[in-house]
């Protein structure tokens, strides 16, 4: 479980979080939706600690992960894996190597074990015969699977996914959601995605939190997001002029009836 | 404040790349890589460079020595001199400022836009020691070689030089290059080729890791790598020069 509470961030004067406060719990996916500025990727960098928080607090599972030192955050580190929006894989390094990183640096493991794991990790996410390709050599949707592959490759409790869908075709999009709806149920992590995409929210949203102008404005499940009043959530939810429509279709069926 | 801004975070940077590394075997190993990709492929312009300014500087010595009193090993020596005191620790290291420092800033820097550095940060890695920490130690250490070998084919190339075109007969010139050596001058041009070295690898790396933006921003932090580090061998050339051979 990780808690979020009070918390504020500013850069140069110019306040990006305002009071932010949420709960993202264990074996849910917990999204944090918003329009591009609102605050959100700020938001999951200073729950990873990219950004430090100038007040408030961040909890993992009772520990304060703000209020430590970067040395003794190494611990908390080692347990999460994060997808970056643009995947973040290092390029100089072929697939296998990518996925096998975090097992060199940090475990004990010797090198069939490690070779044992970068195979598990690269057939769970549905990649085959790519340990030996360079990143460049991959597709969008494979990099994202491949940098998935590598953030679960050490076991994580914690799964951070930055925007996994950006720059996806429709069906990857929806391909990589289920893997990281699987991966969360398989392995009872906590995991926060950040995303502006309603077909993830609809699709895997189990907890919501919708971030406006750096205030969390609204919370709930993705069942409720549809019925929400919500002035700012409607408002960010039905520039979709598809799910406009399907919001006046359902509420003339509910005045019909 | 610009100036200071930058000093201050240098150091505080410097203070980061050397923390502990990571895993010793993966340190040597990145050692071991750095010093192929920035030192061996350093050699060929190295050599091409130390060749023809070698040459040039022989040239234009005999060509410049009008006197007929002054003798004609006069050339090996001044060529001599030259490449050992100046050329090769100080123009090879400007022209390795250039070729080393951009690729240094640029790769860097294009791990930072990619955030390629985060994802190395949210791992509880040291990104700064992790990624310069090696490219110091590889430049410190392969700098020397490729200065000596500077000296060896510079000097070569004024002998080339003085008897292809006859104006330096090649038993004067060997014994020019002979003439009147003092031994610390090669020790004194090692010892700026490994500041000089740290100044490279350290300042390009520090405009790589704080590059923020896009490409273009890549650009503009591997042209400034290049131009502070040039900046900071010939302040430093003049600074060593007054402590060493004063």
């Amino acid at each position: 479980m990780i808690e979020v509470k009070n918390v504020f961030k500013s850069f140069e004067g110019a306040e990006v979080l305002k009071n932010v406060s949420a709960l993202f719990e264990p074996g849910k996916v917990n999204l944090i939706i918003g329009r591009s500025g609102s605050g959100k990727t700020v938001l999951l960098k200073s729950i990873v600690g990219l950004h430090e928080i100038d007040r408030g607090e961040i909890i993992y599972d009772g520990r304060d992960f703000s209020g430590m030192s970067e040395k003794n955050r190494k611990d908390i580190r080692k347990e999460m894996g994060m997808l970056f929006q643009g995947s973040a894989l290092f390029d100089s390094k072929t697939v296998g190597e990518n996925v096998r990183f975090p097992l060199d640096v940090f475990s004990d493991m010797s090198a069939s074990e490690k070779d044992d794991r970068v195979n598990f990790c690269l057939n769970r996410v549905n990649l085959e015969n790519v340990n030996e390709l360079f990143p460049s050599e991959l597709s969008g949707g494979m990099q994202k699977r491949v940098a998935i592959a590598r953030a679960i490759s050490l076991n994580p409790k914690y799964l951070f996914c930055d925007e996994p869908n950006s720059g996806l075709d429709p069906r990857t999009a929806i391909v990589i959601d289920e893997l990281i709806y699987e991966i969360t149920k398989e392995y009872n992590m906590t995991t926060i995605v950040n995303t502006h995409d309603m077909n993830s929210v609809m699709g895997i949203g189990e907890k919501v939190v919708f971030i406006s102008e750096g205030e969390k404005c609204w919370e709930g499940t993705k069942e409720n997001i549809l019925t929400s009043d919500n002035s700012r959530l409607n408002e960010f939810i039905y520039a979709s002029r598809f799910l406009k429509q399907m919001r006046e279709e359902f509420s003339k069926t509910k005045g019909e009836n | 404040m610009t100036f200071l801004f930058h000093t201050g975070r240098y150091f505080m940077f410097l203070g980061r790349v050397f923390g502990k590394p990571v895993k010793p075997g993966i340190f040597m190993r990145q050692i071991i890589d750095e010093i192929d990709d920035l030192g061996i492929g350093s050699l060929g312009i190295v050599a091409i460079i130390s060749v023809f300014i070698g040459a040039v500087i022989t040239l234009q010595t005999a060509y410049n020595i009008e006197l007929p009193i002054i003798p004609r090993y006069t050339v090996g020596v001044a060529a001599r001199d030259t490449i050992l005191l100046e050329f090769s620790s100080t123009i090879v290291s400007l022209i390795l400022a250039g070729k080393v420092g951009s690729h240094i800033a640029s790769e860097i820097g294009t791990m930072r836009v990619t955030e390629q550095i985060d994802a190395l940060d949210v791992m509880g890695i040291n990104s700064a020691s992790y990624l310069v920490f090696p490219k110091v130690v590889a430049m410190v250490f392969i700098n020397p070689f490729l200065v000596m070998i500077s000296m060896g084919i510079g000097i070569f190339g004024g002998w080339a030089a003085g008897e292809f075109t006859g104006v330096v007969p090649s038993a004067e010139y060997i014994y020019g290059i002979q003439y009147a050596f003092i031994p610390f001058y090669i020790v004194y041009s090692l010892i700026k080729s490994v500041v000089f070295g740290f100044l490279i690898a350290t300042i390009s790396g520090y405009w790589g890791y704080y590059t923020s933006g896009g490409s273009l921003e890549v650009g503009r932090c591997s042209t400034r790598a290049v131009v502070v580090s040039s900046i900071q061998i010939l302040l430093f050339n003049l600074i060593l020069t007054q402590m060493l051979l004063a």
